[in-house]
């Protein structure tokens, strides 16, 4: 697993640290599914400050995560979309039209500890 | 048209999506593009290399600087030798797929690029030429 996933109390942080290829962003939608039924958690943070490029793909897979994650009962927030990357995403026609986002890790752990339970 | 340097990538592995558009942020960044000019550009080839793996399985991406009536540009031209793409018209239409995805490649990757030629063939493969050129 190339992402690292921390637990803090009842949420997921998956902080990715590199580009990753459409394989290991897969496993990271696997892997968080397992972990938010195996560890109770009830938030995920996705963390994306790292990454230069979100495409149409690693959207569609952070889309994935976040619904699976609900499905699972856990809310999901995307954190660190770079203002360069957020354009590029706007321009290709892309969105992640229902899942919350946040600036930073900081504001993203805010939004989950305030959403009611 | 002047091609000033140019450098293949061969387009085998999902893997190569990444080196593909890193190479091209590299090349953008020496040309002197801006950091968001460098990011449409590095998504633009992410899309476009994505298509030869989901679609044709192989083929190469060429990256190229070129110049042209004194402008200078980063020229992408993906190709295979894939199945080709039947109604080049809906390929180009947003939201339209046959490979399960979102349907923004190809008119997506056309919105972060200033020239966008398509030229397919069914049975003998498609190219896709993409430039963006230094304001």
């Amino acid at each position: 697993m190339s992402v690292p996933i921390l637990k803090q109390g009842e949420i997921l942080i998956a902080s990715i640290q590199s580009a990753l290829s459409d394989r290991e962003l897969v496993e990271l939608r696997d892997e968080l599914a397992d972990r938010v039924g195996r560890l109770r958690s009830r938030g995920v943070v996705i963390d994306v400050t790292a990454l230069d490029v979100l495409d149409s793909f690693a959207t569609r897979t952070i889309r994935g995560i976040a619904y699976t994650a609900k499905l699972r009962g856990a809310k999901t927030v995307v954190v660190g979309i770079q203002p360069e990357v957020a354009f590029a995403m706007v321009q290709l026609g892309l969105s992640l039209d229902g899942i919350a986002t946040a600036l930073d890790l900081e504001e993203g752990m805010l939004l989950l500890q305030r959403w009611p339970k | 048209m002047v091609v000033l340097s140019d450098i293949t990538i061969s387009i085998e592995r999902e893997h190569d999506i990444v080196a593909a558009r890193q190479k091209g942020r590299e090349l953008a960044a020496r040309m002197g593009f801006s950091g968001t000019d460098q990011t449409l550009l590095a998504t633009a080839i992410s899309e476009v290399a994505r298509n030869i793996v989901s679609y044709a399985g192989r083929g190469t991406v060429v990256l190229s600087s070129v110049e042209e009536q004194g402008r200078r540009g980063l020229m992408i031209i993906a190709e295979d030798h894939g199945p080709g793409i039947a109604d080049v018209g809906l390929a180009m239409r947003d939201g339209y797929s046959t490979g399960g995805s979102l349907g923004a490649g190809l008119p997506g990757a056309k919105r972060l690029v200033d020239d966008f030629e398509l030229s397919s063939t069914v049975g003998t493969g498609t190219t896709v030429t993409l430039k963006k050129w230094l304001r």
